[in-house]
């Protein structure tokens, strides 16, 4: 007991020694956690709002939409079905609104309350004649309130009311598995969804665009839902509605297209978060070896008042265990906080998800990552403390440095401050590898993120009709992508003032040699900031591709996008800026400090 | 004297404050010849170490001044201290200070390289300088496989790089057993000889009796200064005391 109460003693000292470094570790850990906590929480976080909308507007079990009356009645009559409305005439119509014009669903309904499948509606009043009541995702994009007017085939109408349903997939998914008979640029984009009375649903068919039919069916199994939809009617992706049979959507069908505001965020998230902790691990390495050189001489006075080589490497782990534990309760509480910003399924559903569960699993995967990530990262240095002679260790003995025979005959060519950045690369080339590999992941972020941004551009440059409306799920992937550059450049910033710092430790004598024999200040400051520009260079010329790489991985069918060169451009050469500014301090600082004193510190 | 290639005036330099103060180097006032070997002795503490790094521009003074070849090292910022030490002034430490991960020559070559000497040119006389202190077959030798002896023989080469003005040593035997002390008390006899100005901080006895003149300090001042006859001449007191 006593053995983990000294452990625990030692750690503690060291911490509040070493604050600056301790706090740029939990940092590190917290955001890749919160990230990996966010990924995690987003699973089935709406299925309460639908259920709430689907109970509060009676939803169907099954939309059936259905080419004429006889159909329709055939439905409704099946065995199963326990109750129906409809069924209702469904025409395609233009709506236009301050100079927009955007497809939209028209669905004929009476004035009076359906017993199933009634839209609730939130604000307004429900349909009558020369009104429009529209669904509320929809309304939200278009900027559209109670009491404004807006037209539907060039016919006007004012909008009395705004509803949800349970029935069809909020906008932009209303003809989710091309349940709509609208042309295959309008379900690609996204139709918005308009309830008028009956008589004007059918004043909207054309003759090259008849009406259609809809109705809500309630089985009496509602979760043989899907079984019911396969034994009567085409509903797969591949399977338009034919002009012979009915198109059935399942209930659960809406809940999953509901879902894709949250699924589009996971989708993202997920690798996000990944990456995240990649560059955490880069972190902690630095750190913990930073922190070794550092320590030596306080580990050889460990080990010459008695500590075994155990006891030093408990020390070392021990410090690093808290904090990561710290930082991961700090990355499940921030991303259990911050997952309601993400998981909220959108206008088109009642109710809000709230903070997800905190199940035990995500809390277990959580804190073993951030463990797992510390440990893996400490190991090495604390098994190498424990191993270090005493002797060698109370005489600061630096690990010694690397030799690169071929980057040393290359650095004699060089100006003076590349001459000492190379070297100084060629010291620790472990480190320049972690350094080209946290920038990698950076720019793999950033990229992707680009890449997606330029995906929407041009998607609303070809549907030039569409390019006026604000998508939700291109909007929510925006706001997961921004939270996701926030993160990456975050551990990405930490990565590089830690590593020039630890840098310009490692080579705190060195550097001061340098200067006794006629390296100015400028020369050995430019010299560590070349160290952490130099293997920043080749890492974000590889994060470009690997960014196009992974968004085409991430968007699945929906293919490779290349952002403009110019904008490439721009991410390395503002990664290679930001990593030049961020190194600078560090690098300043350590040229700043009189090189006798190193010297002296070094020689005592 | 004639001109002094390197004067100190009023030298003053302190650490610490209140009932800590610690006068390092309290009123100093030097001259040396160009040419000239002087070795400064004294226990442990006294302030040498502190008034070699005022010498060659490493330290600043708290008060005076330092004057190299006709230039006032305190009107000097920091890039041009830099030069000075990278034109003028060569060190040689006791704790010899060689880079670990470059070999005896990529050692010797690097102050020319720091001051912009083409590299062939840098490896020239880099091997040339081992050649003189009698490293020539360890020149590609890393500071860890050479001996503390040889170590110090390629940081006095180091030292030589750029044609310094001055050689400050500070205690360049500190750290050396016998046989290596008299490898490099050799070694700082030819200096002399080639008429190399040298300053040495020193404890060790035969550094002090080969040099010019022997100048005692304690507590940060100098207690006493003793010109010494060189080739075999006997030590010359001088008289009185100064600083």
């Amino acid at each position: 007991m006593s053995r983990v109460v000294l452990i625990a003693r030692l750690a503690a000292r060291d911490l509040r020694h070493r604050r600056a470094q301790a706090v740029l570790l939990l940092l590190a850990i917290i955001a890749a956690t919160a990230t990996l906590m966010l990924g995690l929480a987003l699973n089935g976080v709406t299925s309460s709002p639908y259920l709430r909308t689907k109970a509060a507007t009676n939803g169907p079990d099954i939309t059936a939409f259905a080419s004429s009356p006889a159909q329709a009645a055939l439905l409704s009559g099946m065995g199963g079905v326990s109750a129906h409305s409809g069924p209702y005439p469904l025409a395609s119509a233009v709506l236009g609104f301050r100079g927009l014009a955007v497809p939209v669903q028209a669905e004929g309904r009476d004035e009076a309350p359906a017993t199933v499948d009634q839209p609730d509606v939130t604000e307004g009043n429900w349909v009558r004649p020369g009104s429009v009541v529209l669904e509320r995702t929809f309304a939200e994009a278009l900027g559209v309130t109670v009491g404004g007017r807006v037209t539907l085939n060039e016919r006007s109408f004012w909008v009395s009311g705004i509803a949800v349903t349970a029935a069809m997939p909020e906008f932009p998914g209303v003809c989710y598995y091309m349940t709509c008979r609208a042309d295959s640029q309008a379900e690609e984009s996204g139709m918005g969804l308009a309830w008028v009375t009956q008589a004007a649903a059918r004043g909207f068919a054309t003759s090259a665009s008849p009406v259609s039919y809809v109705l809500g069916l309630k089985l009496r199994d509602p979760a043989g839902a899907a079984a019911f939809a396969a034994a009567h009617g085409p509903v797969s992706p591949s399977g338009p509605v034919s002009s012979s049979g009915p198109a059935l959507l399942t209930w659960e069908q809406v809940q999953d297209a509901d879902n894709d505001l949250v699924s589009v965020a996971q989708q993202v998230l997920t690798p996000g978060a990944w990456l995240a902790m990649v560059l955490a691990v880069a972190s902690v390495a630095v750190l913990a070896g930073g922190q070794m050189a550092e320590q030596t001489r306080r580990v050889g006075q460990l080990k010459a008042a008695g500590a075994t080589p155990a006891l030093v490497a408990a020390v070392l782990l021990a410090e690093h265990l808290f904090l990561a534990l710290v930082a991961a309760a700090a990355g499940l509480g921030i991303g259990w906080l911050a997952a309601p910003l993400l998981s909220s399924a959108g206008a088109g559903l009642l109710g809000v998800p709230g903070a997800p569960a905190l199940t035990l699993g995500t809390v277990g995967v959580v804190v073993v990552v951030a463990v797992g990530v510390t440990l893996g990262a400490t190991l090495v240095p604390a098994f190498r403390a424990a191993h270090t002679s005493t002797v060698s260790a109370l005489e600061d003995a630096a690990r010694p440095p690397r030799r690169h025979a071929v980057l040393m005959a290359i650095s004699r060519r060089l100006p003076t401050s590349l001459l000492i950045g190379v070297r100084l690369i060629a010291r620790r080339p472990r480190r320049a590898a972690l350094a080209t590999a946290s920038t990698a992941i950076t720019v793999t972020g950033i990229v992707a993120v680009l890449a997606a941004h330029h995906a929407g551009d041009v998607s609303a440059g070809r549907f030039d009709w569409f390019a006026g409306l604000s998508d939700p799920v291109s909007g929510r992937v925006s706001q997961v992508m921004a939270l996701l550059t926030v993160v990456l450049v975050t551990l990405a910033a930490v990565n590089a003032v830690v590593t020039g710092w630890a840098t310009a430790l490692d080579a705190r004598q060195s550097l001061a040699v340098a200067r006794v024999l006629g390296g100015t200040p400028q020369q050995v400051s430019a010299g560590l900031s070349a160290a952490q520009v130099l293997p920043a260079l080749p890492g974000s010329l590889v994060g470009v591709p690997l960014g196009i790489g992974l968004f085409a991985v991430t968007n699945g069918a929906g293919g490779v996008s290349v952002p403009p060169g110019s904008w490439l451009a721009a991410v390395v050469l503002g990664t290679l800026a930001a990593v030049a500014s961020l190194t600078a301090v560090p690098a300043i600082l350590g040229a700043r400090q009189p090189a006798v004193l190193i010297l002296r510190s070094e020689a005592a | 004297m004639n001109d002094p290639l390197l004067s100190a005036r009023a030298l003053r330099k302190a650490y610490g404050r209140g009932d800590t103060l610690v006068r390092a180097v309290d009123d100093v006032d030097l001259d040396i010849g160009a040419g000239e070997t002087v070795a400064v002795t004294g226990p442990s503490g006294c302030g040498k170490s502190t008034l070699l790094h005022l010498l060659g521009g490493l330290d600043r003074p708290d008060a005076g001044q330092v004057i190299l070849s006709g230039r006032q090292l305190g009107q000097l910022g920091e890039r041009g201290l830099a030069r000075l030490r990278r034109d003028a002034v060569g060190f040689v430490f006791q704790g010899f200070h060689l880079m670990d991960e470059l070999t005896a020559v990529e050692n010797v070559e690097l102050p020319q390289l720091l001051a912009g000497r083409p590299p062939q040119a840098a490896r020239r006389r880099a091997l040339e300088l081992l050649d003189r202190t009698g490293l020539a077959d360890r020149a590609k030798f890393l500071p860890a496989a050479l001996s503390g002896g040889q170590r110090q023989r390629v940081a006095v080469a180091r030292a030589l790089a750029n044609d310094p003005l001055v050689v400050l040593a500070d205690e360049p035997t500190g750290n050396l057993d016998s046989a290596a002390t008299l490898e490099v008390l050799g070694l700082f006899d030819d200096l002399h000889r080639a008429g190399q100005t040298l300053v040495i901080v020193t404890h060790d006895s035969r550094i002090a009796a080969a040099a010019d003149r022997l100048i005692a300090m304690s507590d940060g001042a100098f207690t006493g200064e003793t010109r010494l006859a060189n080739a075999g001449g006997g030590p010359r007191r001088l008289a009185g005391l100064e600083g």
